[in-house]
């Protein structure tokens, strides 16, 4: 028997539409496909007007984000199996601007991103014939989970507080910048303090919880924002209360 | 052709539509009766000041049924927070034992010791 699924996808063409409106797709079911199949689906053969980013397809990339049936997924990620004998309604990602159809606008993301430093930062130039930075495997499990972030920006759409508040850092910058604090060989806590520890950085963050449930490759930004609370305030303190620290 | 990028606005209602923000949401909520739970607590201790009468007042209100009624509410917005915040705990406060990490259920399990441990004392002071 062939079966299909319908697909209402959000669709905005500025050179013609003064506002998004959904428009109705309807393409064959297969076991195996995911949304993004289906989009290609659409692409190819129903419609090529339809824009949309994806590269990897196997959620590596980061490109595919999307409101899938209201929940930030990667179309990548998201099997059509899930959604059978239902309307998959897609939409762009929460809390970013739409460039045209499922293509959001994320320039404030990378500003917000290179705001943290999320690089090693060293005290001195190590000459390279003096060899690598080692690290034991403890050094790395420290943060190694928040390596693992690929920018999909899944955990800034399912974040209220990013969308009532455009200035906040918000949390996959947060978790990079976790990252390389936690990291043996960096000496930048100091420098990302200016903009992790401000109001805008760490304190925005209410601990809704929904950047850790929604992100695909479990690194739990909730966590790292939260344990940035805790050694944040303690610096503070200490820069308080300790004799001859800097204040 | 130039840019015209769309903002989409947030509903008032963005909470309503699904179930871990109307928890959380909830959770926020329990703030307002714990700090309303603290400012009867400040009261008591003004009519203590003021003497056996107003105090014995105090208690009084307290012992009617709408205090009684008003201390459940409390209670319940209260066990609902400390829950849900122990359950939160191994996120902001992980632990690791000689390089091993400490799992989030004795984290958790650690802060319930804890409550029953204080509670204890504070029961036996009362008691006493």
């Amino acid at each position: 028997m062939n079966e299909d699924v319908t697909l209402e996808i959000l669709r905005y063409r500025p050179e013609i539409d003064s506002e998004p409106h959904f428009q109705s797709y309807t393409v064959p079911y297969r076991e195996d496909w995911v949304v993004l199949d289906a989009l290609n689906h659409i692409k190819d053969h129903l419609d090529a007007t339809l824009s949309y980013r994806w590269s990897c397809h196997m959620a590596i990339c980061g490109s595919c984000g999307m409101m899938i049936n209201g929940e930030p997924k990667l179309a990548c990620h998201a099997f059509l199996r899930d959604y059978r004998h239902a309307v998959v309604r897609i939409e762009p990602l929460d809390h970013f601007p739409i460039e045209r159809d499922l293509v959001t606008v994320m320039d404030s993301f990378m500003e917000k991103l290179a705001s943290v430093k999320p690089y090693l930062i060293t005290t001195e130039n190590k000459p390279l014939g003096d060899g690598e930075n080692l690290q034991t495997p403890l050094q790395l499990m420290a943060f190694k989970q928040y390596t693992l972030c690929i920018n999909c920006l899944l955990c800034y759409a399912a974040c209220p507080q990013c969308g009532l508040n455009e200035s906040f850092v918000g949390p996959a910058a947060l978790a990079l910048a976790h990252r390389y604090n936690l990291d043996s060989r960096d000496a930048g806590n100091e420098q990302r303090a200016d903009v992790v520890a401000s109001n805008e950085g760490i304190w925005e963050c209410t601990f809704v919880g929904a950047c850790s449930e929604v992100c695909p490759k479990h690194v739990d930004p909730a966590a790292a924002i939260q344990q940035t609370k805790i050694s944040a305030s303690l610096d503070w303190f200490k820069a308080q209360l300790l004799p001859g620290a800097q204040r | 052709m130039s840019r015209r990028p769309y903002v989409r606005k947030v509903k008032r209602s963005w909470w309503l539509g699904q179930r871990r923000y109307v928890l959380y949401m909830v959770r926020e909520l329990t703030s307002l009766f714990v700090g309303l739970y603290c400012a009867v607590l400040v009261v008591g201790l003004f009519r203590l000041v003021q003497g056996r009468a107003a105090w014995d007042g105090f208690l009084a209100a307290l012992s009617s049924p709408a205090g009684v009624l008003f201390q459940l509410v409390c209670l319940a917005f209260a066990a609902y927070h400390s829950v849900t915040w122990f359950a939160l705990t191994p996120k902001a406060m992980p632990l690791a034992l000689r390089g091993e990490p400490v799992p989030a259920r004795a984290i958790v399990g650690m802060h319930y010791a804890a409550w029953a441990l204080v509670s204890l004392i504070v029961l036996v002071a009362a008691g006493t």
